[in-house]
């Protein structure tokens, strides 16, 4: 990334299943802190990338054996870019799902138990971009940590 | 996943003794929400004061279990974290469950 002072950056790799992803996500909240992200804004970050490792858990690897997922995040001023890298399958139409969650005003045994991931992701990034490169999923997710959210 | 629960007449406590609740343990959440229910209680006060993180995954599982609790006992929940308070935010499920900032909130509300 570009970036006219001190970048700092972070690089973390893990194997892609539940156990896993679930101390990945709880080290890499740790490490953003130590890397000067705002607490204010380490909750909403948190929330954004613990559901695109989640979804590279359970739709990418979903149906091939589970390898590794690497979080790239480099923190500049105000803004933090994160890379997530994946070998899984790319995703469906090579697009981000639009995320559109099921109503939440219907009865008890109606409401929805999941669809959320990509509409947090997309209610908490300022930028999101999907590529599929030689085999490898990458998606790219930005920050900006002077929004008030 | 650990949980503990109460029962005071109606009421029942469960409480969550865990710093999260994500999709590595959703579903042993849900198992276990069932294990603890009390076929007797109104309402269900699900403290969460010591989860500091939960996903969509655990956000799930936690609807999951208000459903499993059946249409005669309502699902509460207490003592949420900023970040945990923020997903129900977020998703619209602070408007589907009561939200208190404490267990002792939750049960002084429950008295009138």
């Amino acid at each position: 990334m570009a970036c006219n002072g001190d970048m700092e950056c972070l690089d973390l790799s893990f194997q892609a299943i539940d156990a896993r992803a679930s101390t990945g996500i709880a080290l890499l909240g740790t490490r953003l802190t130590e890397l000067g992200v705002p607490t204010h804004r380490a909750g909403d970050i948190k929330i954004a990338l613990a559901e695109a490792i989640n979804n590279v858990v359970e739709h990418a690897y979903a149906d091939i054996p589970p390898a590794a997922i690497r979080v790239k995040c480099c923190l500049c001023r105000d803004q933090l870019e994160v890379q997530i890298l994946d070998t899984g399958n790319p995703m469906p139409g090579l697009q981000v799902p639009d995320g559109v969650p099921a109503s939440v005003e219907t009865t008890r045994q109606n409401l929805p138990e999941g669809g959320f991931g990509w509409f947090l992701i997309r209610q908490l990034t300022s930028e999101i971009r999907y590529e599929r490169q030689e085999g490898r999923n990458l998606l790219f997710l930005r920050f900006d940590l002077t929004d008030m959210s | 996943m650990a949980l503990s629960s109460t029962t005071t007449g109606e009421t029942q406590v469960i409480t969550v003794h865990c710093d999260r609740i994500d999709a590595a343990m959703a579903i042993q959440f849900k198992e276990d929400m069932r294990a603890q229910s009390d076929a007797g209680a109104s309402r269900v006060i699900l403290d969460l004061s010591t989860v500091e993180f939960i996903d969509s995954s655990g956000l799930g599982a936690i609807v999951a279990s208000m459903k499993q609790l059946g249409d005669g006992c309502r699902l509460d929940l207490a003592g949420l974290h900023p970040v945990v308070e923020k997903v129900f935010r977020l998703t619209r499920m602070d408007t589907v469950f009561k939200l208190f900032t404490s267990l002792d909130d939750a049960l002084t509300a429950g008295m009138d």
